[in-house]
């Protein structure tokens, strides 16, 4: 399987990755090796085995819609790199 | 807005949050105005290892919604993730559902003046809401408040049969009047319970294909979709008519400034890379459940109109207006069984009450008059107690103080006089100060009674029986 350096650029766009020319071409390589060792998984023989969506066999795992305490705000705040007046902050994200 | 030669092609996706205590994956509340980010847990913050567990009730909302918009249940249902990168979404993917949602195949009738129409409905779905940016808190940043990540949402997806933006705004009525009914959505527009996506596309009339269409994202309001639609669609027709190609895009409704534009190609690249999500296990339905849940679903608005003009001699617009809203509705059928005439219990809540819940911007579930306090003012004014004019002001005292009518007709000292003597002088006094108008009346101008009427009307404070005037009047004036 060969990956493109620009297949490589536009994952790591969506990703938010800012890469070098080196990096984007050492990358390319290891995709590919990536996406070849998954791909092992073609060789299985899946003759007269069902599709499923999940990899185990338990289905509705379903909640009672009533309500538990929430968490501390200064003790969720604090697992982020910047905070202000109780919020979350980010760099201005419309123009 | 019609447009001469072309047809306009509308499809709309709504967003409706669901009524639940608790958010689609964690035990958060999801009460509406609360601090920033105090009703938030590791789940719904996305922090590393933690699972979420779906919420039963969202299922159940979903299927409730799904059958009385006669859609198939498809009693199989996959949760997968949508992957883009906002700060408003923390784990950088929505959990919604792709290929396998619960339900699909509706439809909504809606009443238009030359008769029903139905709108089809592809599908609803689950999915979970995003949190909220506040932009202008701190210059250069945006604030990032998470009470509202993970609350539930149901997508609502229409097929395009919309063909102009009065048929999407009535779709968009009968819709909330349905998700009301049912109680899955409190629908509050001004806190941002409803919301829409419009797709549209243009084509000469007669042409069967469709053209190429575009997207504009995250309406809060119907007036808003009725006009970012009309604007989009004039655009469209220009553009082709200028023979510009269209390109399928997403375009950004400006509300305050009336016009739309294109965003920049990076910020609306989409790829979206959806995949099952492996923390969430599939939801089957069984027959008896969907057959539980159609138990809990109550009479429907269409319906119920039906059966207000059947049952109770009202006019087919009155019984819709009515029964849009479920609080109007039950305010409605209070006042009847409390042996109002339904005519007059429809004219006070389209007239009066209608109005001052308009010019409150309140809702009909904010009527702070009781049924039983509205009657007993219908009743002063059919005994003759206070005039019709009367009642109106007292009935928007009550809107104000919670007293009943009795209380606020003495404190007021709105009693109508119906006391001839007592009428006959005002109106003397009154003819006597008016000899222009004697004289317009001996020369056959018999209309200055109206205006003699009124001035008497005014003279008593509103409280004469604007009955027992006009024949009084007439015979005094006759007699001069």
């Amino acid at each position: 399987m060969k990956i493109t350096k620009d297949e490589v650029k536009y994952v790591a766009n969506l990703a938010r990755l800012n890469l070098t020319e080196a990096e984007a071409e050492r990358l390319q390589t290891e995709m590919a090796d990536i996406i070849a060792f998954a791909d092992t998984l073609s060789n299985l023989d899946t003759e007269g085995i069902e599709p499923t969506n999940h990899a185990i066999r338990v289905e509705n795992v379903l909640r009672e819609d009533e309500n538990r305490p929430s968490y501390d705000r200064d003790a969720l705040l604090n697992c982020a790199p910047a905070k202000q007046a109780g919020c979350y902050s980010v760099p201005k994200v419309v123009e | 807005m019609h447009f001469e030669d072309y047809e306009v092609i509308i499809g709309l996706e709504v967003h409706a949050e669901l009524a639940t205590k608790t958010k689609a994956f964690c035990g958060c509340s999801t009460e509406f105005g609360s601090d920033v980010n105090t009703q938030c847990c590791p789940i719904c913050t996305a922090m590393p290892g933690s699972l979420p567990v779906l919420n039963k009730k969202v299922v159940e909302y979903a299927i409730k919604t799904g059958l009385a918009t006669s859609c198939e249940i498809t009693r199989y249902g996959k949760q997968d993730r949508k992957n883009y990168y906002y700060p408003d979404l923390p784990k950088a993917y929505q959990i919604s559902q792709f290929d396998m949602p619960l339900c699909v195949g509706g439809y909504v009738d809606i009443n238009k003046d030359d008769g029903k129409k139905r709108i089809g409905i592809t599908r609803i779905h689950i999915e979970e809401d995003a949190g909220k940016l506040l932009h202008d808190v701190i210059p250069g940043k945006s604030l990032v408040d998470l009470n509202r990540c993970g609350v539930p949402l149901i997508e609502i997806v229409s097929e395009p049969d919309l063909r102009s933006s009065e048929e999407a705004k009535l779709y968009l009525e009968e819709l909330k009047s349905i998700l009301e009914c049912l109680e899955v959505s409190d629908c509050k527009m001004q806190e941002g319970s409803l919301r829409c996506d419009v797709n549209v596309s243009v084509r000469p009339k007669g042409q069967t294909t469709f053209n190429t269409r575009t997207e504009m994202k995250n309406l809060s309001s119907f007036s808003a979709a009725v006009r970012a639609i009309d604007f989009e669609a004039k655009r469209q027709i220009e553009a082709t008519k200028a023979g510009e190609k269209i390109i399928q895009e997403t375009r950004r409704w400006d509300d305050a400034k009336g016009e739309n534009y294109a965003m920049r190609s990076k910020e609306e690249a989409q790829d979206y890379r959806y995949f099952p999500d492996p923390d969430l296990v599939p939801i089957v339905v069984s027959e008896e459940q969907i057959e539980e849940i159609r138990k809990t679903i109550p009479e429907l608005p269409s319906a119920k109109r039906e059966r207000f003009v059947a049952t109770y001699g009202i006019t087919d617009y009155e019984a819709g207006l009515i029964s849009q809203s479920k609080p109007m509705a039950t305010y409605f059928e209070k006042c009847v069984d409390l042996k109002e005439t339904p005519k007059t219990v429809a004219n006070w809540l389209l007239g009066d009450i209608s109005k001052t819940l308009n010019e409150k911007n309140l809702e009909p579930s904010d009527i702070s008059v009781s049924p039983e306090d509205l009657v007993a003012l219908i009743a002063l004014i059919d005994k003759g107690t206070i005039s019709n004019t009367a009642g109106k002001k007292v009935l928007s005292i009550m809107f104000e103080t919670g007293k009943t009518p009795d209380v606020i007709v003495k404190e007021e000292g709105l009693e109508q006089v119906n006391d001839g003597d007592a009428l006959k002088a005002i109106v003397e006094e009154i003819i006597q100060n008016n000899p222009k108008s004697v004289e317009d009346y001996k020369n056959g101008k018999t209309n200055v009674i109206g205006f003699l009427v009124g001035q008497t009307m005014r003279a008593s404070k509103g409280k004469a029986n604007p009955q027992m005037l006009s024949p009084m009047i007439k015979e005094i004036l006759d007699n001069m």
